[in-house]
């Protein structure tokens, strides 16, 4: 898994949502580019020489241009805070803990975890190489087991479920029949007047559904009745509506 | 193949995922748990002394006929089926965290690998490997996060306990061990 540092494949996070990702140098962390420092120097994990490890860590961190990454930026402030500690004179040997202690025990959790990781991608490459049946694009839901239930469960859900309702909203619903007859009456009189007429002028602006349906179903009906005729010269266009029956030949 | 392995095999075929012994079982009633288990034994001898181009494995806790890894390449090339994208560093760092100390919170995640997790997180969800399995105390009632059916398949586990223990790993973390070992149960 830790290909070079410069490896230029980048490695896909599923989503891509993150503006910077560290992944795409290799390193999947500041633990991570830390491990793979200790094991290029070669030193020991619990005798870590801080100083040399942080100097590299902060060279490597410029190179990658990883400087804007905060997770790296916490663990070279973490390494210098340390660095400095051991500096420090430690007077009684006894008491003296090893400022290093937090970070070895991170160090080979985190290794760890990459054991697990090596395992992981190992039986996963292993599952990837053999195909299952496909699944359907819609799967059906299987059918629910038969309900069982006591009278009083049912009972008691019902109570659960009117408890969460407050207010019942009720809108009072007016019944308003499609008056088709009445619009082709309507139609009738205007074609008597004029010979054409368009759809815009025939249902006024602020018109209510009902309204404009009824209009554009009498309209249908006369039109099939060879009453008029009914035009549109351009998609999206106003509609022209003609008593004009004969010019139909064309 | 005896009718009960006859049987088995068609509601294997028949299904995308796995199944569970406890379901195959309902698929017979007469049958008694060795006699199923026979059945799946020479299912499996069959396909694999016959020389089928599919095999029984058991996994994710149930069992599932797959096609044999050697035909994958010709499979694939043929566009008849195509591999999963595989996970990346990030998503498999997160995932071996979580299997091993499930249920668990964001925060420990973070703390474990060094860097943000969040989005990690988000992908392993839609992708049906992990869950939210219960929120933890303290601030804010933290979302725990543990792994699926799915992910024991995805790995070809046949249960989280297949996974090495914490102790049979090379470093072994002395104080924390108790710690590290797989939880019971997916």
């Amino acid at each position: 898994m830790t290909a070079p540092a410069a490896a230029a494949a980048p490695m896909t996070n599923g989503d891509g949502s993150h503006s910077f990702m560290v992944e795409l140098s290799a390193f999947s962390g500041p633990l991570d580019l830390l491990l793979t420092l200790i094991r290029d120097e070669q030193v020991d994990i619990y005798d870590i020489p801080i100083a040399r490890v942080a100097e590299q860590f902060l060279l490597r961190i410029r190179t990658l241009e990883l400087n804007e990454a905060a997770d790296y930026l916490e663990m070279a402030a973490r390494l210098l805070r340390i660095k400095a500690q051991m500096l420090l004179p430690r007077g009684d040997e006894a008491l003296w803990e090893d400022p290093r202690a937090e970070l070895v025990r991170r160090l080979l959790e985190y290794q760890q975890m990459r054991e697990v990781v090596d395992v992981l991608e190992r039986r996963g490459e292993e599952r990837r190489n053999q195909f299952s049946r496909t699944f359907l694009p819609f799967q059906a839901e299987p059918p629910q087991a038969p309900l069982a239930m006591s009278l009083s469960e049912l009972l008691a859900a019902v109570d659960r479920v009117l408890r969460t309702v407050r207010q019942p909203a009720l809108h009072e619903v007016v019944p308003r029949s499609v008056d088709v007859l009445g619009a082709m009456a309507l139609i009738r009189s205007v074609l008597a007047l004029r010979a054409q007429i368009l759809w815009t002028e025939l249902v006024e602006r602020g018109a209510e559904p009902w309204q404009v349906l009824s209009t554009l179903l009498g309209l249908l009906e006369m039109a099939k009745a060879g009453e008029l005729r009914v035009v549109q010269p351009r998609p999206f266009a106003n509609v022209e509506i003609s008593r004009d029956i004969a010019g139909q030949a064309a | 193949m005896t009718s009960l392995a006859k049987l088995l095999e068609a509601a294997l075929f028949a299904s995308a995922r796995p199944i569970p012994t406890e379901e195959l079982a309902t698929l017979d009633k007469e049958a008694s748990p060795a006699a199923l288990l026979a059945a799946l034994d020479e299912m499996r001898e069959h396909y694999d002394i016959e020389g089928h181009g599919v095999e029984l494995v058991e996994i994710g806790g149930g069992w599932q006929i797959l096609t044999r890894a050697e035909y994958t390449e010709a499979i694939e090339r043929a566009q008849l089926a195509a591999r999963p994208q595989r996970l990346s560093a990030a998503a498999l760092e997160t995932l071996a965290i979580i299997a091993y100390r499930q249920p668990i919170g964001r925060v420990e995640i973070e703390e474990i690998r060094g860097v943000n997790v969040g989005s990690v997180l988000k992908s392993l969800h839609e992708r049906g490997l992990i869950d939210v399995t219960g929120r933890g105390e303290g601030l804010g009632r933290p979302l725990l996060y543990g792994t699926t059916p799915l992910f024991l398949e995805h790995f070809a586990l046949r249960h989280l306990e297949e996974l090495p223990r914490g102790d049979e790993l090379a470093i072994a973390l002395r104080q924390r061990e108790s710690e590290v070992t797989p939880t019971e149960g997916a």
